[in-house]
């Protein structure tokens, strides 16, 4: 049966004009008042299948609430979302056998249970032949590396091995498309990297199956995904492959020359040059760093020209490759560090008693 | 079927799906009350030890007024059935709050399985568990104060007790969706319903001692006439202490089991569309 609720589409997911208000009540001191919350702003995004699809954002971003959503544990206020051609919203039985969700720091389970016992009872959920669930169970333990804890109260683990046991939880399923919500949160780097390989394999086993990450990581985006969305204030600013995203920053070509010395040249004079669109002086480490934005690299000759005839010494030259970092502040205008920075501030001043009605 | 070298190629075994899904997770949800709470022995002092201490109490009340030799039977029979309104009270109205906080609720509903099924699964196991230690106070209890059972129609004291179990499982489960609702408050409502419901509920004395109207006010509350028929099944002059005929407590029993299993089910669906709708019951907090 579940089998045969085959993928009706080529997308794995897709949205269209995808939006999430939530009601709020004020602090205390204005508990009737009720506000508005955009959580979700106009998302539409098409994820194929058996990609590996990267939500980027920071903390309050809106990167939760659109899994929520997909995984059908909250309706949409506006728009509609599909997940393997099926209708979160209106057809959430025929979505919820093809899917599963780890959320990084969950604790689910049961402490007095074993991380075996706690698996398999998660995995009669989704209808699992007991003999089966156990040897998968088995098999993915020893995968994460988490074999020699198998019949350890889940109490008694640590928080990255706790993580380990419920991202088994989500493979242990084999579901169609799988959701990972800061699947590595917590975890050493170690850790993350098994996780990591785990999923690249998983995936590489089926060509059907689709996998969801979301991350504020911009490395492991960078690393694990196919294509990702970078999504801030609950709108998706851009998304695509993470090279095409870094390629478009490259409309101009980044070096940063160290130099012992300017011997009274001026960044003003090196401006000057063809094709130099930006030249910047810092120092780094007791050296003279030059920071140049040139319109083509062919422009480099003249300036490292003009360098030596003025007598520099230059002591090293690197082209600077933009990251999803530079993406993201391109983007948004202020680092991931520096918004999740923000919010934590604002938090802090404002009421702790705000609840979501 | 399965590839044991690898756990991520595509599984080959169909995964099952309705009646048969349904009693998976039924057992499923059961086994951690079962086996994990068994695991935790603190229960033997609580659920046992403490409730042996207000059964003794009302021996020696009992005894010092010389009331009826019956009235120590009922009392131990009354203690054994309150770990049954415990484990409502405090395991299976709490639970689905519980499950929230901990973050279970949302694998649950994320899951293709029917909330219903995770609820009755509860329901099982907590009853099962609820089984051992109500038969250790009945054991512990009439070895102490040598009560002496007379046991007329062993069917019907099945059907009674089952009848009794399935409406207070059924309450249960309607005041787990309720106290989900209602959140932070959940836990002074538990404290608020216990001694009352310790009184009306006649656990230590038969609710004939009440005017009629309110005896029928208190059977809305399964245990209450599941207690009074089980007395004049097990004591020789229990029928003539009874509220109402056996075969009366019976029938209501059984439809209060329609009306609550029913309920829950209804409110249990409303609850999840709500939970879905504003999203604030599968997050702990926001």
């Amino acid at each position: 049966m579940v089998k045969e609720q085959t993928i009706l589409s080529n997308l794995a997911v897709e949205t269209e004009s995808l939006g999430r208000i939530y009601k709020i009540h004020g602090n205390t001191k204005e508990k009737n008042v009720r506000k508005e919350l955009v959580a979700l702003q106009d998302v539409d995004l098409h994820v194929r299948q058996g990609e590996l699809f990267g939500l980027l954002g920071p903390n309050g971003a809106g990167k939760t609430t659109l899994i929520k959503i997909l995984t059908t544990l909250l309706a949409p206020t506006s728009g509609r979302a599909r997940v393997s051609g099926f209708d979160v919203a209106k057809e959430a039985s025929r979505v919820r056998p093809l899917i599963n969700m780890v959320s990084g720091g969950e604790s689910s389970g049961y402490g007095l249970l074993t991380v075996r016992e706690n698996l398999w009872m998660f995995s009669q959920f989704y209808g699992l032949p007991s003999k089966q669930s156990y040897e998968r169970i088995d098999a993915l333990l020893k995968m994460v590396g988490l074999e020699d804890r198998i019949h350890t109260k889940s109490s008694d683990l640590s928080t990255g091995l706790r993580q380990k046991m419920n991202i088994v939880r989500g493979f242990l399923t084999d579901p169609q498309v799988l959701f990972l919500d800061e699947p590595t949160l917590g975890l050493d780097v170690g850790a993350s990297r098994d996780v990591r390989n785990l999923i690249r394999s998983w995936l590489d086993q089926d060509k059907t199956r689709t996998l969801l990450l979301t991350t504020h990581y911009m490395v492991e985006a960078d690393e694990l995904c196919d294509r990702v969305a970078i999504i801030n204030h609950g709108r998706v600013l851009a998304f695509d492959t993470p090279a095409a995203l870094k390629q478009s920053l490259q409309r101009e070509a980044l070096f940063e020359i160290r130099v012992s010395s300017m011997n009274g040249l001026n960044t003003s004079a090196l401006e000057h040059l063809p094709g130099v669109r930006k030249a910047a002086r810092s120092e780094v480490d007791g050296v003279t760093a030059l920071d140049f934005s040139l319109q083509e690299e062919a422009a480099l000759a003249g300036v490292i020209n003009r360098l030596t005839e003025s007598n520099v010494k230059i002591m090293r030259l690197d082209k600077h490759e933009p990251t999803l970092e530079d993406v993201f502040v391109n983007l948004v205008g202020r680092s991931m560090d520096e918004i999740e920075k923000e919010e934590s501030d604002d938090e802090q001043s404002e009421s702790t008693s705000r609840d979501v009605d | 079927m399965t590839n044991k070298a690898n756990p991520l190629a595509v599984m080959s075994t169909e995964k099952a799906t309705g009646w048969k899904l349904f009693w998976k997770t039924v057992l499923a949800r059961a086994y951690p009350r079962v086996v994990g709470q068994q695991r935790e022995k603190s229960w033997i002092f609580f659920d046992i030890f403490l409730p042996m201490l207000a059964v003794s109490a009302y021996v020696f009340v009992y005894r010092a007024i010389h009331a009826p030799e019956e009235y120590i039977g009922f009392v131990v029979v009354g203690g054994a059935m309150t770990a049954f309104w415990m484990n409502i009270m405090w395991s299976m109205s709490m639970q689905l709050y519980w499950e929230k906080e901990q973050g279970n609720l949302a694998l649950y509903i994320m899951a293709p399985n029917s909330m219903m099924a995770i609820l009755l699964g509860m329901a099982l196991g907590g009853m099962l568990a609820t089984f051992l230690r109500a038969i250790a106070i009945i054991l512990l209890g009439s070895l102490l104060f040598h009560v002496q059972y007379a046991i007329g129609n062993f069917l019907q004291l099945i059907g009674v007790f089952f009848a009794a179990m399935t409406a207070l499982y059924g309450l249960g489960m309607i005041t787990a969706s309720l106290f989900l609702l209602l959140s932070r408050e959940a836990d002074h409502l538990v404290q608020l319903a216990q001694e009352p419901v310790y009184l009306i509920s006649g656990f230590y004395f038969p609710i004939r001692s009440f005017n009629f109207w309110i005896a029928a006010a208190a059977s809305i509350i399964p245990l209450t006439l599941g207690l009074d028929a089980m007395r004049q099944l097990v004591f020789p002059s229990g029928a003539l202490l009874g509220f109402l005929s056996v075969n009366v407590e019976l029938s209501v029993l059984l439809i209060l089991c329609i009306v609550f299993l029913f309920g829950a089910r209804a409110l249990l669906g409303y609850m999840e569309r709500l939970a879905i709708r504003e999203g604030r019951l599968t997050e702990s907090r926001r």
